[in-house]
């Protein structure tokens, strides 16, 4: 008769000794293998008497399942060993650099004009275009400078060669062509689609885009942006005008408080003119919008001369509006303190580091500007 | 514009300040530029007599002066020779700054005595460049009067006259604003005619193409000298050079009427005659500046009997200028056409006051009380006899009345103004109302239509009380404002810049030289008149500027830039031929790394060229090899293309000898993209999308290793895989490519992952077989390649 106590204690000793899984495999099949030695004792079972198995029974089969538990128990305390092992093993050192990546950035000048485009697509603005290269009507004749006049030396002109008929194009010197190009009805020259074509009013457009005038210091370049807006329906009139931009000026500056006033001023495309002026504090390094007793001009606006809307076969008698244009560069440096017009375009990595935008700064009604 | 605020109340009756002036014309519309204000300058400065004046005990030259000054008796010391008792000049106490020498002052002692202020020169005060001693003021001077009013000097203010208001730039016509503007009332500036005493022996012949009215008179007996101090002090004060009387009132015209005039000494007249006509070829006139012009046929000039002897509207000529032994003088007053003088002005590249005013158009109905004016004053200064005044040609017509239906002020501005107050502002500012209908004055040939006398009516009205209205609400699309290209532009930006590139904003415009290089340059597109010669060919492509900033980041220390930009290019000069890019441009100098190297940073430019594409909704592209331009690396570019007409990119390395044609240290890696190129999606009536079908059944991959000649590209191994079977081939993708051990020479091996997507049932092991042997034989006709074993 095998002493039960005896093979437990045995078995129970070489699984808590066992190191690996190995060796307590080993011990399970030397156990309750085949021919194991506590499936030996399970075989004996059937050849006792009831009485010896009844007996004998729960005890044999208690051994195989406090074995069998045991073996588990052992068998999970060792897995959880190997894994211990095996991370401690797989230790990294992560004070390293992970791989060079390089910070992308949207251009200060190209946020501000997504900004512009935002608080004018709220109120209902489209959003037209037209090409670099003009010719002398779009930017000027069909605007009211009439050839020759002096008005037209207001414009540091950029020109290109005269050609076969002695018209010479010009770099437009300022969004306002496209004012004509969108007002301009019955206009049935094949152009690409993206290049305003004349549309019925009512309008209501800006025009974001590259002007150009020969001139170069801190605060101008011979390069720049403009953004241009345009309104024209039966009874727009200058209040209509003087909401849009100050609601336009509070909502760019993110400042309530910003002060604004309009002053009168001369552009021929318009008529009357004004220019708006901002409230600012020039006491310190940079300008300050919306603070201090100084003003500071930003931008040009009028109503549409009745000679603009008759030379685009419009009637002024039906038909008025207004229009205005200020620089995108210029209001994004007072915006984020950008002090020299220069840098703009000088595409410096350390520049457009700092004044840049995340790809992610997209102007939305959730989050705000930028 | 210059004046100061004494000449404005020649004109105005007013008791306002400089700055209520200042702040009334900038919101009439006249922008002021600058103020000097010298009482503001020279605060610190005032009267003082010297009381005692004794040798300085360790220096020959200094003098020790005992001064009554504003703050009591003081002792200073002085080093210049007029320093005498008795002497009023002016004093600077302690702590004033002293502009003309840039010193603060302090108590500091000069060789032992301490000087409590400074006497100054006019050059310490800056009223004059340079002085040989202190100030010598009039005795009658009480000490403490601050030092501008013993000065004489004033505020002058500076102001920009727009184009469209040529009376601006005479002082009365400032005061008729102020006045209308409510700053004061205009005096009187209606002028006297004065008798001739004798007919005008000087005939006068005009051709009205050239100048279209032209009166003048002779005066006899006139001395010419210095004009008086008032009248010198006046020309001064605005920074024009007092020359001599007869000079002096035709500058005095110009700024207090916007009359220009000329003066010629009669004497010396030839012929009998005076004439304004178009130049002729071949003559040519030494003016008043010294210099000799050659006149051409559409300049308008003044001739006598010995040809030209000026320059109609711009300058007069040396010939028959004025002297102080000027004894008969012809007086000039003629009204010049503005477009005529214009063109004279930019051709001579003379800008003279009278040419500036001439251009812009002075008032035509004032050429003959311009004329008595100026007479007057030159009998008053000069003395002498006029004769009778002699008149050729005819002013222009009048200015047509204005139906102005008084309503249209609020329908246009949105002010509300009374019918009564639009009539005085407009009368005020010198229109004549009739009811509806509205004459402009004749200085207002700005005027002719009915938005002109609203905007008048508002200005004048105030801009302040425009009301702020809001826009009404409009029928609008639905959905957002920006069009397809619009929307791709803006995305292009912010999907580059979150792949790690910096947005360039560069010039438009390039050195033609490097135009050539990029494949444009040509003579239509190269400025006139470019702002530096670098900068003088609107340009075909934007990546030379970015070499050029990688290039420049470089020299910085800056070697890693990633950058790109989003702008137009330019094929030539029609609307048509300018287009949107997207250039994006690497230079690979990423820093050292620790860990395993990058591979090839060219395909990391491609993988963001592609990712760019797929947020563009670009359709599949071919990538073809060979065919990029001249700027590329032949062996690393490519271009993507819709078919072989629409290429839609170019990839790849830069040319060696580009970067070094752009002084720019290489490799560079770049691509170009023609956003007007990629095909816009058909617009669809809603946004649904179609239903996803996923198939049920688990894909199956398969490894094929390929052996291929090794200039095959790997593109096209794959190419004919895919179109082995449509229906059941996902994908295939090359994981592998290998040279070396157990590959022939002139070999490579290519190893593809295929995937196979199970339609309607599994694939039994045959059909397995079966696809695997038609992308085999696919493979094989295609390019020869072989399985390798």
């Amino acid at each position: 008769m095998t002493d039960l106590t005896k093979l437990e204690a045995d078995i129970s000793a070489l699984i808590t000794a066992a190191p690996d899984a190995a060796a307590l495999e080993a011990v399970r099949v030397a156990a309750m293998g085949k021919s194991g030695s506590i499936s030996e004792l399970l075989k004996t079972l059937g050849s006792m008497s009831p009485d010896a198995r009844r007996e004998q029974g729960p005890a044999i089969n208690g051994l195989r399942d406090r074995i069998g538990g045991a073996i588990a128990e052992r068998k999970t305390a060792l897995e959880a060993g190997e894994l211990d092992a095996r991370l401690a093993a797989e230790h990294v050192d992560l004070t390293l650099p992970p791989p060079p990546e390089r910070r992308g950035r949207v251009h200060p000048t190209m946020q501000v004009q997504d900004e512009m485009i935002a608080i004018f697509a709220e109120m209902g603005f489209g959003l037209a275009e037209g090409p670099d290269i003009e010719d002398d009507f779009h930017n000027f004749t069909a605007l009211n400078f009439p050839p020759k006049h002096p008005a037209r030396e207001m414009h540091d002109t950029f020109w290109l060669p005269e050609d076969a008929h002695g018209e010479r194009k010009l770099l437009r010197t300022h969004t306002s062509p496209v004012q004509i190009r969108t007002l301009q009805q019955g206009q049935n020259e094949k152009l690409p689609s993206w290049i305003a074509a004349g549309q019925e009013p009512p309008i209501r457009i800006i025009v974001p885009g590259r002007t150009y005038r020969s001139d170069s210091d801190a605060t101008h370049s011979p390069m720049f942006h403009q953004i241009e807006g345009l309104v024209i329906d039966r009874a727009i009139h200058m209040g209509h005008l003087k909401w849009t931009l100050e609601t336009f000026i509070a909502r760019f500056f993110e400042t309530p408080l910003v002060e604004t006033r309009f002053r009168p001023h001369h552009f021929p495309f318009t008529e009357p003119s004004a220019e708006m002026d901002v409230k600012c504090d020039r006491s310190g390094a940079d300008i300050k919008i919306g603070q201090g007793d100084d003003w500071l001009e930003i931008l040009g606006c009028g109503m549409v001369h009745p000679k603009v809307l008759r030379n685009c076969g419009l009637d002024p008698d039906v038909w008025q509006g207004f229009a205005f244009g200020c620089g995108i560069d210029r209001l994004g440096m007072l915006k984020y303190g950008i002090p020299d017009v220069r840098d703009t375009f000088a595409s410096d990595v350390r520049w457009l580091d700092h004044y840049g935008f995340s790809a992610f700064a997209a102007p939305n009604p959730a989050t705000g500007l930028s | 514009m210059r004046f100061t605020l004494s000449w404005l109340k020649q004109h105005l009756d007013t008791t306002a300040s400089a700055s209520e002036v200042v702040a009334a014309m900038t919101m009439a519309g006249l922008e002021v530029e600058h103020v000097d204000d010298p009482g503001a300058r020279l605060a610190a400065f005032s009267v003082a007599r010297i009381v005692g004046a004794h040798q300085h005990p360790n220096a020959d030259r200094l003098r020790v002066c005992q001064v009554d000054t504003i703050d009591g008796r003081k002792e200073i010391v002085c080093g210049a020779p007029n320093a005498r008792a008795g002497l009023t000049t002016i004093y600077a106490p302690l702590g004033a700054f002293v502009p003309g020498s840039g010193i603060t002052l302090e108590a500091r002692p000069v060789r032992g005595v301490v000087s409590n202020g400074m006497l100054c020169s006019a050059a310490e005060l800056q009223t004059a460049s340079e002085s040989d001693g202190i100030l010598e003021l009039d005795d009658s001077l009480a000490v403490g009067a601050p030092a501008a009013m013993a000065l004489g000097l004033e505020a002058v203010i500076d102001f920009e006259v727009t184009p469209n208001r040529p009376d601006w730039l005479g002082v009365v016509g400032i005061a008729r604003d102020l006045a209308a503007a409510g700053l004061g009332k205009l005096k009187d500036p209606s002028v006297a005619a004065v008798p001739g005493k004798f007919p005008a022996t000087i005939e006068i012949r005009v051709d009205g193409d050239a100048c279209p009215v032209f009166a003048g008179r002779l005066i006899k007996g006139v001395t010419n000298g210095p004009s008086p101090a008032w009248l010198q002090q006046r020309l001064l004060a605005v920074g024009l050079r007092p020359i001599s009387a007869l000079v002096d009132v035709t500058n005095l015209m110009s700024y207090d009427r916007c009359r220009p005039l000329h003066v010629y000494d009669a004497g010396k007249l030839t012929g009998g005659f005076i004439e304004a006509r178009l130049g002729r070829q071949g003559e040519t006139l030494e003016a008043l500046d010294g210099k000799t012009y050659a006149v051409t046929p559409d300049l308008c000039v003044i001739a006598d009997g010995s040809g030209a002897i000026g320059l109609g509207g711009v300058m007069g000529g040396e010939s028959t200028k004025v002297s102080e032994t000027t004894t008969d003088v012809f007086v000039e007053c003629a009204w010049f056409d503005p477009i005529r003088t214009a063109q004279a002005g930019r051709t001579l590249g003379i800008t003279s006051d009278a040419q500036y005013r001439f251009a812009r158009g002075v008032d035509p109905e004032f050429v003959i009380p311009g004329l008595e004016l100026a007479t007057r004053l030159i009998l008053d200064l000069c003395g002498g006899e006029p004769s009778e005044i002699r008149v050729a040609g005819a002013a222009p017509a009048p200015l047509a009345a204005v139906e102005f239906d008084h309503a249209y002020v609020e329908k246009l501005s949105g002010l509300t103004v009374a019918d009564a107050r639009i009539d005085a502002i407009l009368t005020d500012l010198g229109f004549a109302v009739h009811g509806e209908m509205v004459t402009p004055p004749s200085w207002r040939r700005d005027v002719d239509g009915k938005a002109d006398l609203v905007e008048e009516v508002a200005r004048i009205e105030g801009f302040a009380a425009l009301p702020s209205t809001p826009l009404p609400e409009m029928a609008r699309a639905v959905g957002g404002v920006l069009t397809v290209r619009q929307t791709r532009m803006r995305n292009a930006r912010r999907a580059m810049a979150a792949r790690g590139y910096a947005e360039g904003v560069t010039w438009s415009f390039i050195r033609t030289a490097w135009a050539r290089l990029f494949g444009g340059g040509d003579a239509s597109l190269r400025l006139v008149n470019p702002i530096a010669a670098d900068l003088d060919c609107m340009r075909p492509s934007a990546l030379p500027n970015l070499i050029e900033a990688a290039a420049r980041n470089a020299r910085q220390g800056f070697p890693d830039a990633a950058l790109f930009e989003v702008g137009p290019i330019f094929r030539g000069d029609r609307p048509q031929d300018q287009a949107a890019v997207v250039a994006a441009l690497v230079a690979p100098h990423p820093p050292r790394r620790w860990d395993a190297a990058p591979t090839d940073p060219l395909f990391a430019l491609k993988a963001d060229l592609m990712a760019l594409l797929d947020e563009m909704g670009a359709p599949p592209l071919q990538v073809v090899q060979g065919q990029a331009s001249a700027w590329w690396h032949p062996g690393r570019s490519a271009r993507l293309q819709l078919g072989p007409k629409t290429v839609i990119a170019e990839f790849g390395e830069l040319h060696p000898a580009i970067l070094k044609a752009l002084d720019a240290d290489g490799p560079m890696l770049a691509f170009e993209l023609n956003l007007d190129a990629i095909p816009e999606p058909k617009r669809k009536p809603t946004k649904t999308r179609p239903a996803l079908a996923l198939s049920a059944l688990m894909p199956l991959t398969r490894d094929f290793a390929f052996l291929v000649s090794a200039d095959t590209l790997a593109g096209d191994v794959v190419r004919p895989i895919l179109a082995a079977d449509k229906s059941l081939i996902a994908a295939a993708r090359v994981f592998d490519v290998y040279q070396g051990k157990g590959v022939p020479p002139g070999q490579k091996s290519v190893a593809v992952q295929v995937t196979v997507q199970p339609v309607e049932k599994t694939l039994t092991d045959a059909e397995i077989e079966a696809l695997s042997a038609r992308i085999v034989a696919a493979a094989d006709k295609a390019v020869g390649a072989k399985l390798r074993s």
